[in-house]
């Protein structure tokens, strides 16, 4: 808890200078795979700074402006509220009833989340929840997805955080998980243990005065357990289907499963 | 993967003092460059001064830790490893000492600056734990450079009083901090700094004996003149 605590504030920072910016491209990847169309109820667990929810939000605002869009070409008939929307030409990218759930462990992350909400002007359709995802304060078959990403590692239970995500889950809702994975690739390996353990406890220091929070970060994704064994837990907690697509030669992996 | 687990039982098992973090050679460079530009970007990153010091240190401390072995009181000073804190000081009793003495004009220093001696960073770097003490006395006696030097912690007086430390300790980070500070002081401060502040700086930085060398802590009745004359340390302009 406290190593979040204390990078809560430049968590942002920090994951745009160790991954040069690569982890946007991740997460966008995530909401793609997910295709969410308009009405889905996502829950997003380890959220924190809120960077799935927004770009959820995104996603359905777009597909739905789209549908309208649409709509309107063809003179399908339209409710009244879609009329009134179509003549708020600007901003106004409306979630309609598509929500999202942010839930962490961490108030600090929470509170910057927050805040970066109210910056960008996301209001509509999000919900912050302090919860523990061993323990989610949801009752059972709620959500339309459910995704964690760069969270599960830092679980200490991970087969109770998956069975969770399966309670909370409604039949044919589906599982998504992004995380740090296992490079087979010996050269791709190396480097990229090279850069690990010399220049991100580094990166730690320099940027948030905090070398141990990085070098416990680095550690701590060697001992998560690798794609093929992470697919066998999914399974256990009873999801079908599950299966894992590796980015980035397995630097980072998308894990999904369905609840049927 | 058993390379790394090796290096991560090594980094674990080698630590030297509480607080230690042991470095790789390509993490010390990265370190000194990294902390160098956070340094100057952002001066209220003092932790970032410091650990610029620890990567650089590599010459200069065992240099100034021979120089303190070789000196009766220097010595004394490495046996006994006393630290200036708060908790360790008697503020009471050396407010109460007599004007221009060494303790009272101290604690005049710290309360006028509103500063404290348990700010300074403790060492993390530095793979040697008497070199690490090295380090963490010179911290903790850089107060007392600034009452010898007259100096304020403005950041004027802080780039003085470094000058005077780059020539005492030969330290890079002084060396540094003495090109580099000035770069955000006003022509007319410059003007002073340049004319007047930065020979006498250099010009005492040389003369005196090692700063390093004297056991402040037993001699905090002693006039602060007399310590100047002592080390050597010309009146300030």
């Amino acid at each position: 808890y406290q190593v979040f605590e204390s990078v809560a504030k430049k968590y942002d920072v920090m994951n745009d200078s160790m991954t040069l910016g690569v982890h946007r491209v991740w997460k966008d990847i995530l909401v793609h795979k997910m295709n969410p169309s308009p009405g889905t109820l996502l829950l997003d667990v380890a959220g924190g700074t809120g960077d799935i929810a927004f770009r959820f939000i995104n996603y359905v605002s777009s597909v739905r402006e789209r549908q309208l869009q649409r709509k309107l070409k063809h003179h399908q008939s339209l409710s009244w509220q879609e009329i009134f929307e179509s003549y708020q030409k600007d901003k106004f990218n409306s979630v309609g009833d598509s929500q999202v759930v942010v839930c962490d462990i961490n108030r600090e992350m929470l509170k910057v989340g927050k805040q970066k909400a109210q910056r960008l002007g996301y209001s509509e359709g999000l919900s912050w929840v302090l919860g523990n995802a061993e323990e989610l304060p949801f009752d059972n078959d709620k959500f339309d997805v459910y995704t964690i990403a760069f969270g599960i590692r830092n679980v200490t239970r991970i087969d109770l955080a998956l069975q969770e995500a399966y309670r909370v889950l409604k039949p044919g809702g589906r599982f998504l998980c992004l995380e740090f994975s296992h490079v087979s690739n010996p050269l791709v390996s190396r480097l990229y243990d090279l850069y690990s353990f010399q220049v991100i406890p580094v990166l730690g220091e320099v940027i948030a005065g905090d070398w141990s929070s990085y070098q416990y970060l680095v550690e701590s994704i060697r001992r998560f357990p690798p794609q093929e064994e992470l697919k066998a837990m999914i399974e256990d907690a009873g999801f079908f289907k599950v299966d894992y697509e590796n980015l980035n030669f397995g630097i980072v992996a998308i894990h999904s499963g369905f609840k049927l | 993967r058993g390379g790394e687990k090796e290096e991560e039982e090594e980094e674990g098992w080698h630590q030297l003092y509480p607080g230690h973090i042991p470095t790789s050679p390509l993490q010390k460079a990265l370190l000194a460059a990294g902390s160098a530009v956070m340094a100057l970007c952002d001066p209220y990153r003092h932790d970032m001064v410091a650990v610029l010091g620890e990567t650089t240190g590599c010459l200069a401390l065992p240099n100034l830790r021979d120089k303190m072995k070789n000196h009766p009181e220097g010595y004394h000073i490495l046996q006994e490893r006393p630290r200036i804190r708060l908790s360790t000081l008697d503020m009471a009793r050396l407010r109460g000492l007599p004007d221009g003495s060494l303790g009272r004009e101290y604690v005049r220093f710290l309360e006028d600056n509103k500063v404290s001696p348990d700010t300074r960073m403790p060492p993390k770097f530095v793979d040697d734990e008497e070199l690490a003490y090295v380090i963490q006395r010179y911290r903790e006696v850089h107060d007392l450079m600034h009452t010898l030097l007259g100096m304020p912690t403005n950041m004027l007086g802080e780039v003085v009083v470094k000058w005077f430390e780059a020539v005492q300790t030969g330290l890079p980070m002084c060396v540094l901090g003495a090109a580099f500070g000035p770069v955000r002081l006003s022509t007319r401060k410059l003007q002073v700094l340049a004319t007047q502040l930065v020979p006498w700086a250099i010009q005492s930085g040389l003369n005196a004996s090692c700063v390093l060398n004297v056991y402040y802590e037993q001699r905090w009745e002693q006039p602060v003149e007399s310590l100047r004359e002592e080390l050597g340390i010309f009146p300030p302009p």
